[in-house]
This record gives structure tokens, sequence and C-alpha cells, in this order.
């Protein structure tokens, strides 16, 4: 049950964020709006519903690794369809490997 | 139009199509659903590194790319370079967006030993936000510079 409950509310709160961003203008600014902390406002305040503050805090800890990825991930996705002119959907898959290096990187130097 | 340069566009939402806003839903739940299930696996600290994870980050590209291109072929005009830099701006306001993420994180880690979640986590989305709009407006005033 629990898994159906985070299901719907981060499927939600994705859609809200993701349809916010398609109704602004500018690009770059609607573009802020694909790294709105929708996943984890659903995740945290569950989190903190049936595991406590001290595991949010974990969780929160290591989201800043997540966050600097996602930076990476972004940035590379941009660079390779602006400079390269790669397809959208291949730039943005290839940056997701750069999240993963980026993230766990960060995560097993500093965090782990 | 307001001073800083941003519009509403109402309008937009009618061309994204059931199934794009399916495809994105599914994703959010799945990834909060993965986190969840990482954290309880290999413990918050692997778990927490999900919550910034771009779960719908390539299927948004893939939209404002695809949303662009018909807009433009259907002005008669080709279609694939302005569907490329519009989904490369997106791409470039979601880099920017991400610093707003670190310093959500950040405000939620330091925050929570201190004081009840209810005020953390929105005081925490408004940091990302305000955080978030700086940079893109301070990237704006360079590029006009």
């Amino acid at each position: 049950m629990q898994f159906v409950i985070r299901f719907l509310v981060g499927g939600t709160m994705v859609l809200i964020f993701a349809a916010l961003g398609d109704v602004l203008k500018p690009k770059s600014f609607a573009g802020l709006f694909g790294a709105a902390p929708s996943v984890a406002l659903a995740t945290l305040t569950l989190t903190i519903f049936a595991d406590g503050v001290n595991y949010a805090d974990s969780e929160a800890r290591s989201m800043i690794a997540g966050a600097i990825g996602f930076l990476a991930c972004a940035f590379l996705s941009c660079q390779l369809m602006m400079r390269w002119r790669v397809r959208g959907a291949y730039a943005a898959l290839a940056a997701i490997v750069a999240w993963f290096a980026v993230s766990f990187g960060i995560w097993a130097k500093a965090l782990k | 139009m307001n001073k800083a340069g941003i519009s509403v566009d109402f309008s937009a939402l009618a061309r994204t199509r059931w199934y794009e806003f399916a495809i994105r839903f599914i994703f959010g739940g799945a990834i909060t659903v993965c986190a969840g299930v990482l954290a309880k696996k290999y413990g918050p600290s692997v778990g927490g590194l999900f919550l910034a994870f771009p779960a719908i980050f390539p299927a948004a590209t893939t939209l404002v790319e695809k949303h662009e291109r018909e807009k433009k072929r259907k002005a008669g005009m080709e279609g694939d370079n302005r569907g490329r830099s519009a989904a490369a701006l997106d791409a470039a306001g979601t880099a920017m967006g991400s610093v707003g993420l670190a310093a959500f994180a950040y405000v939620v880690y330091k925050g929570l030993p201190l004081t009840n979640a209810a005020i953390v986590l929105p005081v925490a989305s408004f940091v990302w936000l305000l955080a978030s709009f700086v940079i893109w407006k301070l990237r704006k005033i360079r590029h006009r510079l």
C-alpha cells in the first residue's frame, strides 16, 4: 500500500511541476521546472511520516550530491545538443550516464 | 509578459497529448517508488541520491524538441534545428534549476534537525525557486552585456 501511495504522490507532484514548465515562457525559464524538487518533496514528506526526521535528513544530505549530478547531466545534454547537434533523446540519455558518474563519485568520496 | 520577461501560455497544455502527461506521471511515480526501495535496501545515504535523479529529463527534452519541431513544420519551416535549440535552452534552464535543487537539499539537511518539517519543506522549496530564478536572471543580464 505504501508503494501505491508513493507512486501516486510522486507522479502527481512531477505532473504539476511539469505542467508549470509547459505553460511558462521563455524556454530557459521553463527549464528551471525540469529540476523542481517534485520527487524530493513527495519522498521526504512520506519518509518523515514513515521513518522519522533523522532518516529523511540522511536522504537530504545525499540529495546534494544527486543535485550536483543533475547539474552535470543537464549541462552535458545542453552542450551535446547545442554544439554537436545531437538529438534531444540521445543527448539526455547520454547525460544520464554523467548523473551516475558524478553523483556516485561525490557519494563515494565524501558521503559514504 | 512582465518586467522579468516571463509569460504564461496556457495553450501549450492543449498541445500536450494525454499520453505525454501519462509518461511524466508514470516516470515520476516510478522514481519515487525506486528511491524508497533503494533507501530500504541500501540505506538512506544511497536512496537520497535518487531524490535528484533526472527521471523525466529525457522525456521532457524529447517533448520540447518534438513540440517546437511540429510548430515550425506547421508554419512551413524546417523544424529540426529549431526543435534542438529549444530543447538545448530547456536543458540550460534545467541546469540552472539543479543549482536551486542543491540549495533545496542543503536547506532540508540543515533545517530538519533544527525545526519542524512543515516549516523546513516550504522554506526549502522557496529557496529552490529563489536560487533558480536569481541564477537565470544573472545569466540573462550577462548575455545582454
